[in-house]
């Protein structure tokens, strides 16, 4: 942390996250905080899925699992057990990256397609479970009254702080992303990433860290979820597992360039901005899916490493700032 | 002479093929012990069971006196036991700087990442790869990338060294440099264990040699003595250029 302070990327994220707070907050401005929101969920989704495809070199479909968890944790807490939000919001990101710590052990076993394979069966697994799971409402799922927007002071300020609670979150997702990136452990997990057996012959411990970026890569989706199932104040496991939300924040990690924090981020927001005017417009709005997929596809094709692979080979003097 | 890595009657079988059979030596602390036998004879299984990547089915292996038999890769790494890859095994879109590094946080010191720099660094120059230190390992030749395994083994400051053919596909120029580079290591005290198929170099190098030969131990001695043992001679006879390069080399 503290090395982290002294560089000039750690100051260009916290640039970008009080851009996040200041222009929607100074003009009141509504519809361009709902716009931010969302951007603000596509980027902690894809940087934190970005911890494991790009750091580690796994391909998680099913990191969905962990928003979808986390908001019903959430939500569980805030509706039947009265918590306060920010205790609901902690306990749904420590509870979610523990059970991810477990499954990693487990799943991180399998390498390539088959990993991928056990992610999308985790997410159908939990899903299932849910469908079933009485004290969540089972498939019906669980509404929350809006009384408890109250202690947040009624339901006009409690969307702002919910906000600022997104571009919070975001804002760690950044800077645990950068974190990693400079640190022995994401050096270790590089290492894994390009070659794993040569990592483990070199000495990185390869099952322990593979279950600790797993790990970290579920928190920060789980609170993004609690926040933004207790804005819906409905959660159902339809909603909560979907597994296109997975996709697109593959989509968005390899559209901007996987393992580059700055990439990853810049993806995110674009991609969120097509989407919101994929679905706003009359010709298009069946087709935001359609759209994804085509963009990966033109992606693996024609830029393998993304936006930034693109930035840094015209202009290599970024890679020394944009990390 | 204190003995560094010692195995004891080890064996490994692959399904009906029997690698290594109840195979026993002592590599004592300083030693250059040359590893040799024809293709196929399980010379890189041997290392593949001493590092961890495979773990034996009969016997023990002791380094440092320590018990690591059946023990991972990387707690292995981490006592001091380094190698290097017969078929090369770069981290392809890392710089040598990186690969270096790697080894460096990883190895025997577990080193924090700016210390391991300068260490990956220093290692790096000391196989000759001073100005590539920016160049990702994709980009090097064969003799690069073989250096490169060497400075990363280097870099994590092992006290036991495998070399699994280090000189197989250099040019005699390369060879001769890397021969040096080996010489020199040696004398920064770190015992070395070398599989090589090129006998002249293994003959200079090694202090002793053992040899293998279907899994099993055919002989071990001196090289002058290992290259006039009649049964070696036969072993490698299946290949007279090879029968011929030993007895002209001793």
């Amino acid at each position: 942390m503290a090395a982290m302070v002294t560089r000039p990327f750690f100051w260009i994220i916290t640039l970008v996250v009080a851009a996040f707070i200041l222009f929607p907050a100074l003009g009141d401005d509504v519809q361009l905080r709902e716009s931010l929101a969302l951007a603000t969920i596509y980027i902690t989704l894809a940087s934190s899925l970005n911890l494991m495809l790009g750091y580690a070199g796994y391909i998680n479909f099913g990191s969905i699992v962990f928003f979808g968890l986390g908001g019903y944790i959430c939500v569980w807490l805030v509706d039947a057990h009265h918590w306060p939000l920010l205790a609901s919001l902690l306990a749904a990101g420590i509870g979610v990256g523990a059970l991810a710590f477990i499954f990693g052990l487990g799943i991180l076993r399998l390498r390539g397609p088959f990993f991928a394979l056990s992610t999308i069966g985790i997410v159908e697994g939990v899903q299932a479970f849910v469908q079933n799971f009485e004290p969540w409402g089972g498939s019906a799922g669980i509404y929350i009254s809006p009384e408890v927007f109250t202690p947040l002071g009624g339901p006009g300020r409690a969307l702002w702080v919910i906000y600022f609670g997104l571009v919070a979150t975001m804002g760690l997702s950044l800077y645990l992303s950068y974190g990693i990136k400079i640190s022995k452990f994401g050096l270790g997990l590089l290492a894994i990433g390009q070659n794993e057996d040569a990592a483990a012959i070199l000495g990185v411990p390869t099952p322990r860290y593979k279950a600790y970026v797993y790990s970290a890569s579920a928190v920060l989706p789980a609170v993004a979820g609690g926040l933004y199932f207790f804005k819906s104040a409905f959660i159902q496991p339809s909603d909560a597992f979907d597994l296109s939300l997975s996709t697109e924040a593959l989509v968005v990690a390899m559209l901007g360039g996987q393992g580059t924090v700055t990439g990853v981020a810049i993806g995110a927001y674009l991609y969120e901005e097509l989407r919101g005017y994929l679905l706003v417009s009359g010709t298009f709005s069946h087709f935001q899916l359609v759209i994804s997929g085509v963009l990966l596809l033109l992606i693996v094709l024609f830029f393998p490493s993304g936006l930034m692979g693109f930035i840094y080979s015209r202009f290599p003097r970024t890679q020394k700032v944009l990390e | 002479m204190t003995a560094i890595l010692e195995l004891e009657h080890v064996g490994k079988r692959f399904g009906g093929l029997q690698a290594v059979h109840d195979l026993s030596f002592v590599l004592g602390e300083g030693e250059i012990l040359g590893l040799i036998g024809p293709n196929g004879a399980g010379k890189s299984t041997l290392f593949n069971l001493i590092n961890g990547v495979y773990t034996p089915e009969t016997g023990k292996i002791f380094f440092r006196g320590a018990d690591i038999t059946g023990e991972k890769p990387f707690l292995i790494a981490r006592r001091g036991l380094a190698r290097t890859h017969q078929i090369v095994q770069p981290l392809m879109n890392m710089t040598v700087e990186g690969n270096c590094t790697v080894g460096a946080c990883f190895g025997r010191e577990n080193l924090p990442l700016k210390a391991a720099r300068d260490t990956a660094r220093e290692a790096a120059v000391f196989v000759g790869l001073e100005d590539r230190l920016q160049t990702l390992a994709l980009h090097l030749t064969i003799a690069g990338k073989k250096r490169l395994e060497l400075a990363r083994a280097l870099a994590a400051r092992p006290t036991l060294l495998l070399l699994d053919e280090v000189l197989a596909g250099l040019n005699p120029t390369e060879v001769e440099h890397m021969i040096g580079i080996i010489r020199r290591i040696r004398e920064r005290g770190v015992t070395i264990l070398i599989i090589e198929h090129l006998m002249q170099a293994i003959m200079s190098l090694s202090d002793r040699i053992v040899v293998l030969n279907y899994g099993e131990k055919l002989a071990e001695g001196l090289p002058g003595e290992v290259a006039q043992n009649p049964q070696v001679i036969e072993a490698y006879l299946g290949d007279p250029k090879l029968a011929a390069a030993l007895q002209g080399s001793a």
